[in-house]
């Protein structure tokens, strides 16, 4: 068995796969390494209660993290470069660490604007430092809040700051919001809600920069038509990159993410989850690439899994290939998505209506159910994501959600 | 083995339903109801399973 598994990133992913690892009877060194000095907190409330100010950061610490998995925990350091043929990383204060085998979890990083790194008030939301950074301006007085991104994190972003009793524009480049992810109609859906809460929805609306003041502070965006929009605090949520930086010349096949195989093996010893790994899915027949929280979890599952059988030379396990699902809450709302939607797909609405803001709709494609939407219907996102495990046609999918 | 949901922290999120039907339901009122509280062991892993994907880790198991 391996005498020692490191693992990059301590984040939900890899301390899922710590405690599977564990749970499956690894009883070698486990080593979490990772950039941040705390890591082990759930990322879904920082854009909801924790930013409401309703849950202190302690409630957002992942549960079992206490619990004694024999972790030798290597904080505040990145991993810089790790020597897959002598087996050890490289860490960004100098320190070596051997393994036998290693799991990349290192994640996504926001994408960012230029000009915004030397500005105050001009955020990105992805830690829980961020959080309590966006929190704090809120907690001193920041009122108008221009949130560029109409992504699923801007949106709750939107929706918290509303709720705070902020002034709240959302600047996005797209005409339509969120249509690669829940198509065109659902998008703009998203949209109206947004408007009939107060917020101002841009969409088509480039930024070109900000503007601030002489203590650097931001106090607008600046549009790409030439006008601008006060800002008190602006919040950058255009998308994640995975942070493969530090895998460059490892040998591992790098293309928006560590690529892997059905076992999620990047290299023999080597596996990759969470928001880095991109794996071949017998499902939807290609590459994917999930930044979802549950895929977090049943990657690390799987992963640790994966590594242990490799290490027993068995064989013979079942492909990774999950049905993505996720879910949003906003205003009074939980949006809840089984499977995979695209902008091109149809789109059918089976139960309830957008009226209500309660209903269900199902994405086809080529005659097969690809996706189930759900607002407010979380027993009948559950039920149809069953129709999606069963591989059922469209059709058959529509009739099962018209009678439910 | 009891099953015990903090209904404070429950979301309703259904991810427990899709696992372990036998035991939760989310009715048409959005609230989660607990079927049987204390289920047979050879349930134990899908509702393990269902206390590790709870988006809200409201569930747990007392033994």
């Amino acid at each position: 068995m391996f005498g020692t598994v490191a693992i990059v990133g301590g984040s939900l992913s890899g301390l899922t796969c710590a405690q599977t690892l564990r749970d499956e009877g690894f009883d070698g060194s486990l080593f979490v390494i990772d950039a941040e000095d705390s890591t082990a907190y759930d990322r879904p409330p920082l854009s909801k209660q924790v930013l409401a100010g309703e849950w202190d950061a302690e409630r957002a610490h992942l549960p079992g993290t206490t619990a004694d998995l024999g972790i030798t925990w290597m904080l505040g350091h990145p991993a810089i470069g790790v020597d897959l043929a002598d087996r050890f990383l490289k860490l960004g204060n100098g320190e070596m660490v051997g393994f036998d085998g290693l799991v990349i979890a290192s994640g996504a990083a926001p994408r960012v604007l230029p000009g915004m790194g030397e500005l105050d008030g001009v955020r990105v939301l992805r830690t829980l430092d961020d959080c309590l950074a966006i929190r704090s301006a809120l907690d001193g007085g920041a009122t108008r809040v221009v949130i560029v991104g109409a992504g699923f994190i801007g949106a709750e972003v939107a929706s918290t700051c509303r709720q705070r009793g902020c002034e709240v524009v959302v600047l996005e480049a797209l005409d339509v919001p969120l249509e690669r992810a829940i198509g065109a109609e659902m998008g703009m859906l998203i949209a109206d809600i947004h408007r009939e809460h107060g917020v101002d929805v841009r969409l088509g609306t480039g930024v070109d920069g900000f503007e601030h003041g002489g203590d650097r502070h931001v106090t607008g965006v600046r549009l790409s038509d030439g006008s601008a929009v006060p800002a008190d605090l602006v919040v950058v949520g255009i998308g994640v990159v995975p942070q493969t930086a530090w895998l460059e010349g490892s040998g591992l096949t790098v293309d928006d993410g560590v690529v892997v195989d059905e076992q999620l093996r990047a290299a023999p010893g080597v596996v990759a989850i969470g928001d880095i790994a991109r794996w071949p899915s017998r499902r939807y027949g290609r590459l994917l690439r999930v930044e979802h929280w549950e895929n977090a979890i049943q990657m690390g599952e799987h992963a640790a899994r994966s590594l242990l059988r490799e290490d027993d030379g068995g064989e013979g396990a079942e492909p990774y290939d999950p049905i993505p699902w996720f879910w949003s809450d906003q205003y009074d709302f939980k949006l809840q998505l089984a499977g995979h939607a695209g902008a091109d797909d149809q789109f059918e609405i089976v139960c309830g209506s957008t009226e209500e803001r309660r209903f269900v709709g199902l994405y086809g494609r080529a005659g097969r159910l690809v996706g189930v939407l759900g607002m407010n219907r979380p027993r009948h996102v559950m039920q149809l994501r069953q129709k999606l495990v069963d591989g059922a046609s469209y059709d058959e999918a529509v009739a099962f959600g018209r009678a439910l | 083995m009891r099953v015990v949901v903090d209904f404070d922290l429950c979301e309703s999120n259904a991810v427990c339903m899709g696992i372990a039907p036998e035991v939760f339901e989310v009715r048409d009122d959005d609230f989660l109801y607990i079927l049987n509280e204390t289920p047979p062991e050879d349930l134990r892993p899908k509702i393990e399973e269902a206390v590790r994907r709870c988006p809200k880790q409201a569930i747990s198991i007392e033994d």
